[in-house]
């Protein structure tokens, strides 16, 4: 074989890998979907909606849980989306000049991939501890911590795509910079901004670790913030690694649920906001 | 943006007309606009020291929790196997052990998968269909990672036991390296949670890999072309040196996301403080050792110890993703000067 033909075969086995890798990478994509419509779909009925988790051994549903998991992931939201996007100001509008900004910025990329059981583990020890008791708050504060570098990360990217000449226009006219900022800038990457968040509320609905040592479980209905509170992540653990039949029924139910939930989130921040989808 | 204001400042204050201007428009409002300047940016600044204030947070308060436990066992924790509720004899060996061992096969088998995903995203698919399989390799990233385990435990690791056997058969007995594919063939162990963490890290890394690759200036692939070379020699001489200390980053990155994985390895990993020779053998990780145990530790010392490794996967993880953020860093700017 020539040297012209045998670069040609190395060129063509090589290409012919790269399109299995890809092909690999949709088929555990498929698989997983696959195993969880399967699943999930025999245990999805009404009855998910509006029943308690059950005890082993009788019927049920995860409304306790569903209903915690909304309550702790808005409630995490609210609280972390504020700070984030302040934070993420500064470092846009402020952050030319100055120690704080290019720390702040390295920091917040080590903190976006940080591992969320130590979050969980940092909140247990600050709030749990003093406390006393497990609550729907820590897991709140837990899930919030998460946000926050998510919003961060987002706003800041966002602001960074609006052209200077729009401020400059804005401060032309006069208008002082919190006004500018606040409502030409941001305005301008609300877009992107919002997908941020979207892909953030993505992010802290499906996360079990943080939640583990914080709001723990808890079998009842319960909206008290104080205390311990049910929530999809920790019960699908809990009950997918029971050995009763029903628990994991209803495991893989919450599984289809969450997993539905946070696609068509991914998938609507995308393609709605699709020219100002930040990456992170 | 804060030096238009600033030259907008110098004006008014250079220019005699202006200043006159300014002196018979009444300026208590000007004034009002000027503390509310700094108020907001003030604020502003606060939230982004917060920041630093959380990473402080989180090492001093795992530092003071672990505390007991330091004193306990000293340095030796990290180099002593024993983990003993009962005694209270606890040693971060095994968990140490389980988390490298397991982010290292992922690695082993994401980062040449990554490799070709983000090579056919760039090179090889019609331009139509990237965004669409851009995504879907996104959408991988977005499932959560409990899902991964369930899907690991109840699907994937029936189906990966009955392939052992014949792993024990081929692998197995090459020498040396056999020894790490004997044992019964039970679906879960260190094996099964590397392969998880593999399909969990590729998105990551592959997202990457494929941003980097898009830098490269079309100049260079273009004269590349124009010699005679092939899409592959491209790629392996022009593309990936251009780009590899943004490719290390990237795996660094991917690295970090599996050393502080949670959900999924602790469904599969089997939670057994032993070493155990083989990777068919169940093992654990730093971070499913806090997921099973924490809650139902019981006694200042137990919990202290956990927190302790706690502490070590975060430090471990910080080093990690610093290292890649530097790497990325130095890509970014070489993107500067080169353009």
């Amino acid at each position: 074989m020539g040297l012209y033909s045998r670069r040609l075969w190395i060129n063509r086995f090589n290409l012919a890998v790269s399109l299995l890798t890809m092909l690999i990478g949709l088929f555990w994509l498929g698989w997983i979907l696959l195993t969880l419509f399967q699943a999930g779909f025999k245990a999805l009925g009404p009855a998910l909606f509006y029943a308690m988790t059950p005890p082993p051994g009788s019927d049920g549903g995860l409304a306790n849980a569903i209903a915690g998991s909304l309550i702790m992931a808005t409630m995490g939201t609210l609280i972390g989306t504020p700070i984030g996007m302040m934070a993420g100001i500064y470092l846009a509008e402020f952050g030319n000049r100055g120690w704080l900004a290019p720390v702040t910025r390295f920091i917040n990329d080590i903190l976006l991939s940080a591992p969320s059981i130590v979050v969980g583990l940092f909140v247990y020890e600050v709030y749990v501890i003093h406390t006393r008791h497990f609550s729907a708050w820590a897991g709140t504060m837990a899930l919030a911590l998460i946000v926050i570098p998510v919003v961060i990360r987002t706003t800041e990217n966002m602001l960074r795509l609006v052209p200077d000449s729009l401020r400059e226009a804005a401060a032309a006219l006069g208008a002082p910079q919190w006004k500018v900022i606040t409502l030409v800038t941001v305005r301008a990457a609300k877009a992107g901004i919002i997908t941020g968040i979207l892909l953030a509320i993505a992010r802290i609905s499906g996360e079990t670790a943080p939640l583990l040592f914080t709001a723990l479980n808890n079998q009842f209905w319960s909206l008290d913030m104080n205390r311990p509170m049910a929530n999809l992540p920790v019960v699908i653990f809990q009950f997918a690694m029971s050995p009763y039949e029903n628990w994991q029924h209803l495991a893989w139910a919450g599984a289809l649920i969450i997993t539905l939930g946070v696609l068509v989130l991914n998938i609507f921040a995308r393609v709605f906001f699709r020219n100002q989808t930040p990456t992170y | 943006m804060s030096s238009v204001a600033d030259t907008i400042d110098g004006l008014s204050r250079s220019d005699p007309g202006l200043s006159s201007v300014s002196k018979t428009v009444p300026d208590a409002n000007l004034r009002k606009h000027h503390r509310l300047d700094l108020l907001f940016r003030l604020a502003t600044r606060f939230f982004a020291f917060l920041v630093l204030l959380l990473l402080a947070g989180i090492i001093v308060s795992l530092l003071a929790g672990s505390l007991p436990a330091l004193r306990a066992f000293g340095p030796g924790f990290v180099t002593s196997p024993q983990w003993n509720p009962v005694t209270e004899q606890f040693g971060a060996l095994v968990p140490i052990v389980g988390t490298l061992t397991t982010s290292f096969i992922a690695l082993l088998i994401g980062v040449p998968v990554s490799f070709g995903i983000a090579l056919f995203l760039t090179e090889l698919s019609p331009i139509w269909m990237r965004r669409p399989l851009g995504t879907a390799i996104e959408l991988l990233a977005a499932i959560p990672s409990i899902i991964y385990g369930m899907w690991g435990l109840f699907v994937f690791a029936p189906v990966f036991a009955e392939l052992q056997p014949s792993l024990t058969g081929t692998l197995g007995a090459i020498p040396f390296v056999g020894a790490l594919f004997q044992g019964p063939p039970m679906g879960i162990g260190v094996l099964t949670a590397g392969i998880i963490l593999a399909i969990m890290v590729i998105p990551f890394i592959a997202a990457v890999m494929r941003d980097v690759f898009e830098i490269v200036p079309p100049v260079l692939k273009e004269s590349a072309y124009a010699l005679g070379s092939t899409t592959w020699e491209v790629v392996w001489n022009v593309v990936l040196p251009y780009t590899k200390v943004g490719v290390v980053g990237g795996v660094m990155l991917g690295l970090g996301r599996a050393l502080g994985e949670t959900m999924a390895v602790t469904f599969v990993i089997g939670n057994a403080h032993k070493l155990s020779p083989s990777l068919m053998m169940p093992g654990n990780s730093i971070a499913s050792a806090l997921a099973n145990e924490f809650t139902e530790a019981v006694g200042d010392l137990y919990s202290s110890a956990l927190i302790e490794l706690g502490l070590i996967l975060f430090l471990i993880t910080f080093v990690v993703l610093a290292l890649s953020k530097m790497l990325l860093l130095r890509l970014s700017k070489m993107e500067g000067q080169k353009t």
